[in-house]
């Protein structure tokens, strides 16, 4: 059972990631990540909702109607959601207006829902609640590694202090203003993902259609 | 069960018993935070106010340092001052038909479309007790968005005491360094009218300011140049004749200090409410 809960728990950040892996919640994945403070609270954030929903939809799963799972799942995410996004404006206010509509999206961000379905409405209480927390933990690996490459490269800063001095105040450093716009994500996303699957060469996907060689001859023009 | 959960009548209960368990804990969350967030927000302005004033000092509370500034309503139109509800709200009464003034193409030079009638205006005494800044709210269109900031004044009404904004979207590196504190700095001292009244500060590009206007003329942003202009715009607009151009003339002539001696000796309570 230890290892099970292991596995639950620590599988889905590098074996079955649901970023790399599953390609889900790239939409926030981009919109956080300029600066490290406020990816740690969109993690957080999304950890918590993930472990609740998956818990409190399991303990109810037996009784929920078929008919309506999809809508009742939707409201016990949605209620989290607006749950976590009170408490942030209440204890984390400056963050939470940089992270302003995105808090409210987690209500759209696949993950949640998809683990919901796939796996708490199968599985007992506590294993659905691990399952939540890992997958938070590989969505927030993805999400701190891209914040810490953006915030430092683009800002020259981590967590809003400066580590490399930029030029504009008088250092060496020349910010790379690409970084912090949110097309930068998308790169570091697909390196990330190449280099994944170049260390667990099973997350590579086969080709959906072989590609033939070129037979085109010359002489036809 | 299986077939007992699918039948209407169980599936109507479930519904409306997960609503009413959602409603119970969504409401509770909201109602017992709000006085929190509330203090919070209110902290938030208070903060920029200060910091656009140069008073902010990092580590005392924002209450306590705000206890020298007094929340005022002036009539756009007039420059007088008049009386409004402590919850009165700027930003909503520009968007209420009855309670703004939509501008004609031409003379909305900062791109707002409709104007509030009433503005608020923060005024801050040093510890004699004399008016040391006047903080006017501004607002105008940059490149991407409507850029919310404030405007401090020395107490003659003219001499820039500092400027910045709290909200902006403008691009990341590029317009969005209007809030760098080197290019905010060039701010204080400026002045904002010509000895003729004529209203001359605006930003210019980078070096291009003519040296006899170097009292009226900041240098813009490298690499943003619709933001700076929207930058100039929206201060031109807000110290010119539809903005806060009457009551600024009426500081400068001493009317509105004595009217103000009038209207109020209670300046206590002006603390206390929404700032």
């Amino acid at each position: 059972m230890a290892e099970k809960t292991k596995d639950i728990l620590f599988g889905p950040i590098f074996d079955n990631n649901p970023i790399a892996l599953q390609i889900l919640g790239i939409c926030s994945a981009l919109a956080v990540t300029s600066n490290l403070s406020t990816t740690v609270t969109m993690c957080i954030a999304l950890t918590a909702v993930t472990a609740f929903s998956n818990l409190f939809v399991s303990m109810i799963r037996n009784t929920i109607p078929s008919s309506i799972r999809m809508i009742v799942q939707m409201v016990i995410i949605a209620s989290l959601v607006i749950v976590v996004d009170q408490f942030l404006r209440a204890y984390a206010y400056s963050i939470s207006k940089q992270l302003s509509v995105f808090v409210g999206l987690i209500i759209t961000n696949c993950i949640v829902m998809g683990r919901v379905e796939a796996y708490a409405m199968k599985n007992p209480p506590l294993p659905s609640f691990m399952d939540g927390v890992g997958n938070g933990l590989g969505y927030s690996f993805i999400l701190l590694c891209l914040g810490f490459i953006r915030e430092l490269l683009g800002a020259g800063s981590l967590f809003g202090h400066q580590v490399l001095p930029k030029i504009a105040d008088g250092g060496w450093y020349n910010t790379n203003g690409l970084l912090l716009l949110p097309p930068s994500a998308f790169f570091l996303i697909g390196l990330l993902i190449w280099g994944i699957r170049t260390w667990k060469k099973d997350q590579v996907e086969e080709d959906t259609f072989k590609i033939k060689a070129n037979t085109r001859v010359s002489d036809a023009f | 069960m299986a077939g007992n959960s699918e039948s209407i009548s169980k599936t109507l209960l479930v519904a409306f018993l997960v609503c009413v368990v959602c409603g119970v804990v969504v409401a509770t969350a909201a109602v017992s935070l709000r006085p929190v967030q509330e203090q919070n927000k209110l902290n938030d302005k208070r903060t920029n106010i200060l910091q656009a004033a140069g008073l902010y000092k990092a580590g005392v509370p924002v209450d306590e340092q705000f206890k020298s500034i007094e929340r005022k309503f002036v009539e756009i139109d007039t420059g007088k001052y008049v009386q409004e509800p402590e919850s009165y709200d700027q930003r909503k009464a520009a968007k209420d038909p009855k309670q703004s003034v939509r501008l004609p193409g031409d003379e909305d030079i900062a791109g707002i479309k409709t104007q509030a009638k009433v503005a608020e205006v923060y005024l801050a005494y040093d510890d004699q007790g004399k008016l040391s800044r006047i903080i006017l709210p501004v607002h105008g269109y940059g490149l991407w968005s409507t850029m919310y900031g404030f405007l401090a004044l020395q107490a003659d009404a003219n001499t820039i005491a500092g400027f910045g904004f709290y909200e902006q979207g403008e691009t990341p590196g590029l317009g969005g360094e209007v809030d760098n504190p080197k290019w905010k700095a060039q701010w204080p001292g400026k002045k904002l009218e010509d000895d003729q009244g004529d209203v001359e500060i605006q930003v210019v590009k980078h070096g291009t300011g003519s040296p006899s206007k170097a009292d009226y003329t900041i240098d813009g942003l490298a690499g943003a140049t619709l933001t700076t202009k929207g930058v100039s715009n929206l201060v031109r607009f807000w110290v010119g004749e539809d903005g806060f151009g009457p009551y600024l003339e009426r500081m400068r002539s001493g009317a509105a200090d004595s009217a103000e001696a009038q209207a109020s000796s209670k300046p206590a309570t002006s603390d206390k409410g929404e700032a």
